[in-house]
């Protein structure tokens, strides 16, 4: 990925009021002398009526709400064809990420293939080289579980410095859904194993239908472990962008793995090593040897709230920290909290207990008393592992992986409750 | 044991789940995949060259492919234009900051580029090269980077001779030993480093992207969001909107904002206005009622110039059939863009087109 510096310092515009305000913003907890209009003269809303059912037959958030978007960054990449963009989890909360504002990642641009159009097959080492449908598909034994799916490149900007202001720019590459769709090891079964034999060294070989052919090398043991064939998430089909109708669900592995509009599975007796696999994800080390099938996502969290795009409006007092947290080893079994940049840590409450791969709500309820804060995360994880400083991974990887970069984030918030990216020592 | 059986080991996956799967019911479900169908989709190469098809190429073939099917984006000389993929170069830079990682200086497999090119190139028109075409290619690909010289017949057979650099610089994840210090069983809680000092800040270099979703938000400080000029596009300074007379007939002003969106799609490529240059697409001021490939200095597809030699101009009606399908429209042109799928995103594109007119 090749880094370009341009752009002159933006001053975000989020902070109108409040700075104004010097931190005690007018509020509907502060009476106005003859009550708060919105209270004691009749809205608009309170009075006409508001639009039918059937008005939206399939309901967008409403308009108020229109910033919480997926963005991208321009100068990342060549063209939006072969791009990605990040999901806003600044603004969102819980762990399900809503399907419409999910990050995208396209090697070829989003396709449109219908279910009638839609045909899977298995060949290379199985009994039977079989085609299915997608009608086949639904008739397999169905699961749900909810996983989470990280690009390999989310917070790669970062490896060199803190560049990019904002969670969602620094950390937007991720989502989690339920998925409802049917295990691989059942597809892989009907086929049949037999001509396989020894499966301890084999292989399984996924492929796209997308002109970008991608392609991904899966050892077997993976495959008959957790590998999902997915075909609805969050209840719902797959939107075009994640792959409709079909994906690959790969628990805990990196995002490039996942793939959509999955058409063909072989059996192989070794890794393909295809372009996305050798050429991309993998990760460069200071000595200029690199490391490969580096699949698994480490334990890693963020603050999302308060953070550059989510700054402090409401002055002093009780303050809701909250982030994610996830790993790819395992279930997250806590996350410690810093204020001060890692010299002193809180355990932080999780919105409900971790499960294995999947995205973890935290929360800290804190009273801040308008101090500069330089706002940390730690995950941890049901394997023993410790989300590492930004310095302990370069002690190790040097500046030039970027891929896999877990490091604990830094924000600077400032007395005004505006956050910034920085790396502090 | 196989490699990553040792890397995942100690972790949940056990070696049972590999032990009797074949034991499972049939379902019955899916039909026999026909030999044909199979040669169809089973297109990948593997490290050993298992998958190969058939057939050569030289370097020399390979540089007149290369000029008409890949240096649009990657440069005569596989150089790379703007942000496309440098192909060549970067020799021994790995060890370095920002190393120049080519097929090279970092590919190990040559399979990899001709699985790649076959199956996923020209971008936009992927797998539409034959065989010999795709030897000839990567042919010149490693000539472009040294590897082989200029008589070296590229083939099914030669394929193994090829040896690539940094084949040896790889290793497997090891992150369960090189990283075992990040399994700590109990982090630090308190007085856990002397001071905190910043040393970087991400305002410095601001890079963030404007947020654009914004300034639609009915928050009135979104206005406000909108106003950071960022450096990229000089088209974007530009766009003097009706106000120059024009020989065109008046612009429908509404249509031309909505065509300033669907631009958007092509902005990657083309750029209009006072400071627009030729980019990976030529220039498209004056565009509509222009004779074809007639912007100075930019190198067109073959059939693109017999066009324009023909005498044909970009009408409004030409410009919609070329949008609609471009490859449809034109076998053989350059431009990978898949095409406009609904009428009135032409009709826009086509009207704001029609306010760079000189």
């Amino acid at each position: 990925m090749t880094m370009s510096f341009k752009g002159k310092p933006s001053r975000r515009a989020f902070l109108k009021g409040a700075a104004a305000a010097g931190g005690t913003l007018a509020s509907a907890s502060v009476a106005k002398a003859a009550g708060d209009p919105l209270i004691t003269e009749v809205q608009e809303w309170a009075s006409a009526t508001g639009e039918g059912v059937d008005a939206t037959p399939y309901g967008l958030p409403i308009e108020y709400e229109s910033d919480v978007v997926r963005r991208n960054v321009e100068w990342l990449t060549a063209d939006t064809i072969s791009s990605i963009n990040f999901t806003p989890i600044h603004a969102l909360d819980g762990t399900i990420t809503p399907q419409g504002c999910a990050f995208e990642r396209h090697h070829s641009g989003a396709i449109e293939l219908k279910k009638e159009d839609y045909r899977l097959m298995i060949n290379g080492l199985v009994d039977q080289p079989l085609v299915f449908t997608y009608e086949d598909l639904e008739r397999f034994p169905r699961e749900n579980r909810v996983y989470f799916c990280e690009c390999a490149a989310n917070t790669g900007m970062e490896w060199a410095g803190a560049q990019l202001n904002g969670a969602q720019f620094t950390h937007g590459m991720i989502h989690n859904m339920e998925y409802s769709g049917i295990s691989l090891r059942s597809l892989l079964e009907e086929a049949g194993l037999g001509a396989a034999g020894d499966l301890k060294d084999k292989w399984v070989y996924v492929e796209g239908a997308d002109a970008s052919s991608n392609g991904r090398s899966i050892p077997m043991e993976k495959a008959l472990d957790d590998v999902l064939v997915a075909f609805k998430a969050n209840g719902e089909a797959l939107r075009k962008e994640h792959g409709y109708p079909v994906r690959l669900v790969v628990p805990g592995w990196e995002g490039n793995m996942w793939i959509k509009w999955l058409r063909r599975i072989e059996v192989t007796d070794q890794a393909i090593e295809s372009r996305e696999e050798t050429s991309k994800y993998t990760d460069t080390l200071e000595d200029g040897t690199s490391r490969k099938w580096t699949w698994v996502m480490d334990a890693k969290s963020v603050v999302t709230s308060p953070s550059p795009q989510s700054p402090i409006k409401h002055g002093k007092g009780p303050l809701v920290i909250t982030g994610l947290a996830w790993s790819g080893r395992g279930a997250i079994t806590g996350v410690d909290v810093s204020v001060d940049g890692g010299k002193n840590w809180m355990p932080a409450r999780l919105g409900a207990p971790g499960t294995d791969k999947a995205l973890t709500r935290f929360y800290l309820d804190y009273n801040w008393q308008g101090e500069e804060m330089f706002l940390q995360a730690r995950a941890k994880d049901s394997s023993g592992y410790v989300q590492p400083s930004k310095s302990e991974l370069r002690e190790v990887r040097g500046l030039n992986s970027i891929y896999h970069n877990n490091c604990i984030q830094t924000w600077w918030v400032k007395a005004n409750g505006e956050a910034e990216n920085v790396e502090v020592s | 044991m196989s490699k990553f059986l040792k890397l995942i080991a100690g972790t949940a996956l056990a070696s049972s789940l590999i032990a009797a799967p074949a034991l499972a019911e049939k379902m019955g479900l899916g039909r026999t995949a026909l030999p044909e169908e199979v040669a169809a989709w089973d297109l990948d190469v593997a490290p050993d060259g298992t998958g190969l098809p058939v057939g050569s190429g030289d370097a020399l073939v390979g540089e007149e492919v290369f000029a008409e099917a890949c240096a649009i984006c990657h440069g005569d000389f596989a150089e790379g234009v703007d942000n496309w993929p440098k192909l060549a170069g970067g020799a021994d830079t790995l060890d370095h900051d920002d190393p120049l990682k080519t097929v090279g200086s970092y590919w190990p497999y040559l399979s990899t580029t001709w699985d790649y090119v076959n199956r996923s190139m020209p971008f936009g028109n992927a797998q539409s090269l034959t065989p010999d075409e795709v030897y000839a290619i990567v042919a010149y690909i490693l000539y472009s980077n040294d590897l082989i010289e200029d008589d070296f017949v590229l083939s099914n057979e030669t394929f193994l001779d090829v040896e690539m650099p940094n084949a040896g610089g790889f290793i497997l994840d090891d992150r369960e030993t090189s990283e075992a210090h990040f399994w700590k069983a109990e982090p630090c809680m308190a007085d856990c480093k002397d001071t905190v000092e910043i040393t970087m800040r991400a305002a410095v270099l601001d890079v963030t992207p404007d947020e654009e979703g914004a300034e639609e938000a009915a928050a009135p400080a979104a206005a406000e969001a909108a106003v950071v000029a960022e450096a990229a596009a000089p088209a974007e300074e530009a766009a003097p909107v009706v106000e120059e007379p024009v020989a065109v007939a008046a612009i429908d002003a509404d249509l031309a904002k909505k065509g300033e969106k669907v631009f958007k799609k092509c902005k990657a490529c083309h750029q209009v206005g006072e400071k627009a240059k030729n980019k990976t697409g030529p220039v498209l001021n004056g565009i509509i009622n222009r004779n074809i490939a007639s912007v100075d200095g930019f190198k067109y597809s073959k059939p693109m110039k017999a066009l324009g030699e023909e005498g044909k101009t970009w009408t409004p009606e030409e410009m919609a059939a070329f949008l609609t399908k471009p490859k449809k429209y034109l076998k053989g042109t350059k431009m990978s863009f898949a095409g406009l799928k609904k009428e009135k995103d032409i009709a826009a594109v086509t009207e704001y087109l029609k306010t760079f007119q000189e």
